[in-house]
């Protein structure tokens, strides 16, 4: 088994920005462990000659002339936002107290 | 439950409304009335290519069929629940498309004819949500690229299908709206992520729909339905406005009852897209004369059809296992030479996916972070914007998006990444190179497009690794990059329930799949007597 953690779990939910709940860490780890476990077998084959591919089809040199093209109105931008001031998008603080 | 939901097995053909193709189409041709309601003739049967020719020698109008399928829509979906979201301009734009006919417009093919939209997509005039709550009720401020396509091409929107949350998942039962059931056996799933879009062309809900394949989510619900989806090439169908899983493996393809009527559907969305860095430049043939090049022809003579030694396990169900191999031996029997290949890598191919998937999704999806749109969830006692990000996510996300976005930072987080990351893309590389040994040898290949029938609703739900072997088949493809076909192989002997046959092609080849999938497709129906999809039980209808 692969040794993934509650506390490590808790750090990645953290990291994801997802306030996991206690009961939720507890099953996430166990089923991780059971996954991760399953996916390690990569590594058997990926030996130091194989390059990596992160694009099946990769393209190179992909431009377009540098003109404004369609773009998306102030409005049409804020038109899904959750709160907004008519110009721009409206968020909490970004900084906590202690900060 | 319904009469429906237990009946199974193959009815008489007299029982059953025309073929969706073929010979009884023509028949119809000349017939006075193509009445929904009244007539002999019902239009949600017909294929879009047969719709096509009524549409244009002006025997029936894009109003008629377009209000067949919603009063269908209207009588099922209760039940199959394809539909997250029922367009209610449908009916105008239809008219619109009847005025411009009338006035002697020459129209595309497939103008006038009815769609169903994968909820992945982003539509101007109607929800567009992921089948997550985190997006309930958002709607984008513009189209898809291949939703502004079939609007250029008069195609009739009919509303947005069900699917797993952020397209995650085989069975649809991921949905944050709820699942969606198999019109074969309301009981059982239709496949996914794309299983709404299957169900709405299986249980001729609409002739056609679009999907979007990352892992098989074209073409593992096609297989389970009875229905036809196909993968195009990487980079072959733009991809903008399609909210992204893993960018590096999405597609969207088409979704459709015939092979024809999918060749139809991809000539229309696909091409180049400037908004689309990955896509490609190449100039298309036209698929759709490649598909009717191929049904003509209605053999193999001559093409060298790889078997992939490592998609077809002793694991999977013995059905499945039994339709494959006797379509090899049609196939063998009518030109075609079967050679048995090996691609050793495939072996690596799932585990590989789910560590690329994750690492990719748990970068898209940060874009949902409660400040541009979607839902806000607001802490109790306030807090940063840390805090409401994390609250929304917590409660906008379902389980199995959570699992793959912690999956997924952990993927790619420091001391793991070259060992997890690294390695899968390794993999990635060996599969390619199968491939290439592979078709150095044969045309195309072929293998089962799902190794089971479709299970039952909540039977792996709580099994994340078993849900994940669903797309054991699928998968290597999309890691390739290479186009897939998945189309009706027969229904399994034990369960009665549709088998699927999955066709590869090398990339860019994507004709050669219409061409092939077309002749197999009717070789198959040849041998049946009749297409798969009219032996299917009839629903019940609720008034």
């Amino acid at each position: 088994m692969s040794e993934i953690t509650t506390d490590q779990v808790a750090h990645l939910a953290n990291l994801a920005r997802i306030a996991l709940t206690p009961e939720e860490i507890d099953k996430l780890t166990g089923e991780l462990s059971v996954i991760i476990d399953s996916i390690a077998k990569v590594s058997q084959v990926a030996t130091a000659d194989v390059p990596a591919t992160s694009h099946p089809i990769p393209l190179t040199n992909v431009f377009r002339p540098d003109v404004i093209g369609d773009t998306l109105s102030q409005e049409e931008a804020l038109s899904g936002a959750p709160e907004h001031d008519g110009s721009r998008f409206k968020v909490s603080a970004i900084l906590g107290e202690e900060q | 439950m319904t009469d429906a939901r237990s009946s199974r097995g193959p009815r008489h053909a007299a029982e059953t409304t025309p073929d969706s193709r073929g010979a009884t189409d023509r028949d119809l041709t000349g017939t006075a009335d193509y009445g929904h309601q009244t007539g002999t003739v019902d239009l949600t049967r017909l294929s879009a290519a047969s719709l096509s020719e009524l549409l244009h020698a002006r025997e029936i109008s894009s109003v008629e069929v377009t209000r067949a399928h919603l009063d269908r829509i209207a009588a099922v979906d209760g039940d199959v629940h394809a539909f997250l979201h029922v367009s209610r301009d449908a009916i105008d734009t239809a008219e619109g498309v009847d005025v411009l006919r009338r006035s002697g417009d020459q129209l595309g093919p497939l103008a006038g004819i009815p769609i169903a939209i994968k909820d992945v997509l982003c539509t101007l005039d109607m929800p567009s949500t992921a089948g997550s709550r985190i997006l309930e009720g958002w709607i984008p401020p513009y189209d898809a690229t291949v939703v502004r396509k079939l609007r250029e091409a008069f195609l009739i929107p009919l509303g947005k299908t069900n699917m797993d949350e952020f397209a995650m998942g085989s069975s649809t039962e991921h949905s944050a709206f709820g699942p969606t059931h198999n019109p074969w056996d309301l009981d059982r799933i239709p496949g996914g992520s794309g299983g709404g879009s299957a169900a709405a062309v299986a249980a001729f809900e609409s002739p056609l729909a679009l999907g979007s394949d990352t892992g098989g989510s074209i073409r593992q619900p096609a297989a389970v339905t009875g229905s036809v989806g196909v993968k195009p090439t990487y980079g072959g169908v733009s991809r903008y406005g399609a909210i992204a899983l893993a960018s590096s493996l999405d597609q969207v393809g088409p979704v459709a009852r015939t092979v024809i009527d999918a060749a139809l559907l991809h000539d229309v969305i696909g091409g180049h897209d400037p908004r689309d860095s990955t896509s490609l430049r190449d100039a298309w043939p036209s698929f759709a004369a490649a598909a009717r090049a191929g049904q003509l022809k209605r053999n193999l003579n001559g093409v060298k059809v790889g078997v992939v030694k490592e998609l077809d396990a002793p694991g999977f169900q013995a059905g499945v296992h039994q339709r494959f191999h006797e379509t090899l031996d049609l196939l063998a029997s009518n030109g075609a030479e079967i050679i048995e290949v090996s691609a050793p890598n495939f072996e690596y191919a799932v585990a590989a996916y789910y560590l690329i998937l994750p690492a990719e999704a748990s970068s898209n999806l940060a874009k949902f972070d409660s400040v541009r749109f979607g839902l806000r969830v607001n802490p109790v006692g306030g807090g940063t914007v840390e805090d409401v990000m994390s609250a929304t996510r917590e409660a906008g996300f379902g389980d199995e998006v959570k699992r793959r976005v912690i999956l997924g930072t952990y993927a790619l987080s420091a001391g793991y990444y070259d060992a997890y990351y690294g390695s899968a893309q390794k993999v990635r590389t060996l599969i390619q190179r199968d491939f290439a040994a592979a078709f150095e040898q044969v045309d195309i290949l072929v293998s089962p497009a799902a190794p089971t029938t479709a299970f039952k609703i909540g039977e792996k739900v709580n099994d994340p690794l078993a849900m994940y072997l669903n797309d054991v088949t699928t998968i290597p493809a999309n890691l390739a990059g290479i186009p897939g076909m998945g189309l009706p192989m027969g229904l399994a002997p034990e369960d009665g329930l549709p088998t699927g046959l999955q066709i590869m092609a090398p990339a860019r080849a994507d004709a050669r799949l219409y061409e092939h999938g077309a002749a197999i497709e009717a070789l198959l129906e040849d041998s049946w007597g009749r297409t798969l999809i009219s032996q299917a039980p009839e629903l019940k209808v609720s008034k």
